[in-house]
């Protein structure tokens, strides 16, 4: 899996109440989210967000509540893969449960600026910079991980066990 | 090697002997949670699995509390959505207005979260059931709806940060003044992906209440669970709460831990979190001067009949700085009658409060109490992001019920040793 597209840059500490505030979560729809995505944090995203296009954050990047929406909002904006020094935990689970690629690189996340043009293979975790001219060695899913994305997130997972009767393997 | 708390609850889930940090695991549920912003996505999801029904009636709460009562028309649909899932799959635990509170606060005292349990919970609050020596975190929909189908969730065992407790607190400190400075202290990061246990003689000094807004607030230092050692006070609370079979699990004394933190609960002083993150603490003497608009007492941290009986303490006789606006929610309807015999409602009315039904409204900016552009509150609640309580230019100050309360009379950040209790 791939992806290209250019560079929407952020801080440490995205929040989920940044990237979907509270006031949407009346709906789950999410072409309605993407409307609202990253609002209170950058009001131009929305406008200027192109298909596949990619969010390069620094720490800890979701931090808060365990709203999926916030992974919804972001795939459905269009973006194809968030690359961050650190994610928080609950968003990092439900990005994989949703089939948002995502990708840990301090390195990244430090170097890369605003509208950087990326090149991001998920298989190998390898994150090509074209505007710089520089490449950046990202951590690549753990196994697991791989297969759940592989056969499309948690829900196809989940009935292929079921169907296969092998509900405990990992 | 030995393990902590938490790897024990989850290898035990797991049917394992032994777990180590790192290891992916398959463990059994005790409890599946959701409310009705997380609920209507994981019903989405629980329809694309081949399931007829719920793998365990009992084993599933459903509680509308976010936007409940209904704030709007969108909010009633999806209030609806679960309210009709619930019946249909004929879940035993949804709990309608009347009976409902805000969850964190209604599942312990509905008994249905005991010591050993593992939980989890489509909502990042979910973690304060480590109060009672619980495994329970929060996850998203999709895990939901996978835990209502099969009744397990997979897990990354986690390493843990140890918080060695000493000490006994001094007058109008809380257990959420302790967990602020723990947050201020670690970083909203501090603890991620890992548990945050807490032990250690100082421990009989810390309520109950103390313990779940300690444990509440573990998500707000990144951390997977936080977990007490359990004793006296948690087997009290569980055997007056439940009838459910509970079970204790001890650290081992060779466990390891990334970090020891020791943790003198004698120098902690009230502390505030200013905006806009849990972990920008200052003690209350260094937040002088700050002019607020609005007071919230209540919250899955601080709405409980104890939080509430700090705050009658300071409000009774008193009144509200005028132009001030106070909104306290008890979290379940019980403690809303506890607190209406015991008086407290009578005081927060006389003093000039409005006294809401249970809902996590304002805590989350979704009704009951949002601000405008340039307004401050000071809340008992646990998160102090950008927006958090509304308008973007606006700002939550967090704080114990204490310091909550004392602010509602002087119209500033207030140090509750500086009142005059009547």
């Amino acid at each position: 899996m791939k992806a290209e597209g250019k560079v929407f840059k952020y801080g440490d500490n995205v929040d989920t109440d940044v990237i979907i505030p509270a006031r949407h979560l009346n709906t789950s729809v999410p072409s309605e989210l993407a409307k609202y995505c990253m609002e209170d944090i950058d009001a131009d995203f929305v406008k200027k967000v192109q298909e596949g296009d990619i969010i390069v954050a620094e720490k800890n990047f979701g931090c808060g509540s365990s709203r999926e929406h916030a992974p919804i909002a972001i795939k459905a904006s269009g973006i194809s893969c968030v690359i961050a020094a650190t994610f928080a935990r609950i968003f990092y689970r439900n990005s994989i449960n949703i089939g948002l690629p995502i990708i840990e690189c301090k390195e990244a996340a430090k170097d890369i600026e605003f509208g950087d043009q990326l090149k991001v293979n998920f298989d190998t975790g390898v994150i090509e910079n074209i505007t710089k001219n520089k490449s950046y060695q990202g951590q690549p899913f753990p196994e697991f991980m791989q297969k759940l994305i592989a056969s499309g997130g948690l829900v196809a997972y989940v009935n292929k066990n079921i169907e296969q009767g092998e509900k405990d393997e990992l | 090697m030995g393990m902590t708390m938490s790897q024990k609850i989850l290898a035990a889930h797991a049917g394992k002997d032994q777990v180590k940090v790192g290891e992916l695991i398959m463990a059994d549920l005790d409890l599946v949670l959701g409310n009705d912003i997380t609920t209507p996505v994981a019903i989405k999801e629980f329809s694309k699995m081949s399931v007829e029904g719920v793998f365990d009636k009992s084993k599933i709460a459903i509680v509308p509390d976010h936007f409940a009562p209904n704030k709007d028309i969108k909010a009633a649909e999806q209030c609806k959505l679960i309210r009709e899932f619930a019946h249909d799959k004929e879940i035993e635990n949804y709990f309608e207005m009347g009976q409902m509170g805000i969850e964190h606060v209604l599942l312990p005292e509905k008994g249905l979260v005991v010591s050993g349990n593992l939980v989890i919970g489509a909502d990042s609050h979910t973690c304060t059931y480590g109060a009672l020596g619980a495994f329970s975190t929060g996850v998203g929909s999709t895990d939901m709806a996978a835990g209502m189908a099969t009744g397990k969730a997979w897990f990354k065992v986690p390493s843990a940060i140890k918080f060695n407790i000493t000490g006994s607190m001094n007058e109008w400190v809380s257990g959420k003044d302790v967990i602020l400075h723990i947050i201020g202290m670690i970083g909203v990061d501090g603890a991620l992906y890992r548990s945050m246990e807490f032990s250690g003689p100082g421990l009989k000094n810390l309520t109950i209440n103390d313990r779940f807004s300690m444990a509440n607030m573990a998500i707000e230092a990144g951390a997977k669970n936080g977990i007490f050692a359990v004793d006296e006070i948690t087997l009290d609370y569980v055997k007056k709460h439940s009838k459910k079979e509970y079970k204790v699990y001890e650290a081992d004394s060779d466990a390891e831990y990334e970090q020891v933190y020791d943790i003198d609960l004698s120098k902690i002083e009230p502390t505030i979190a200013f905006p806009h993150l849990p972990d920008n603490t200052k003690t209350v003497d260094q937040a002088e001067n700050i002019k607020i608009d609005q007071v919230v007492i209540g919250s899955c941290t601080n709405g409980r009949l104890e939080d509430l009986a700090v705050a009658a303490k300071i409000l009774r006789g008193n009144q509200v700085k005028k132009g001030i606006r106070v909104i306290i929610f008890p979290a379940t309807q019980k403690i809303f009658l506890q607190a209406m015999i015991k008086g407290y409602i009578e005081t927060f009315i006389k003093a000039g409060c409005v006294v809401s039904t249970p809902t996590c409204g304002p805590c989350l900016g979704g009704h009951m109490g949002i601000l405008a552009a340039k307004e401050r509150a000071v809340a008992t609640t646990n998160r102090n992001f950008i927006g958090r309580m509304g308008h973007v230019e606006s700002e939550v100050y967090l704080a114990s019920p204490a310091v909550a309360a004392a602010s509602a009379l002087t119209g500033y950040i207030t140090d509750p040793r500086k009142v005059t209790v009547k």
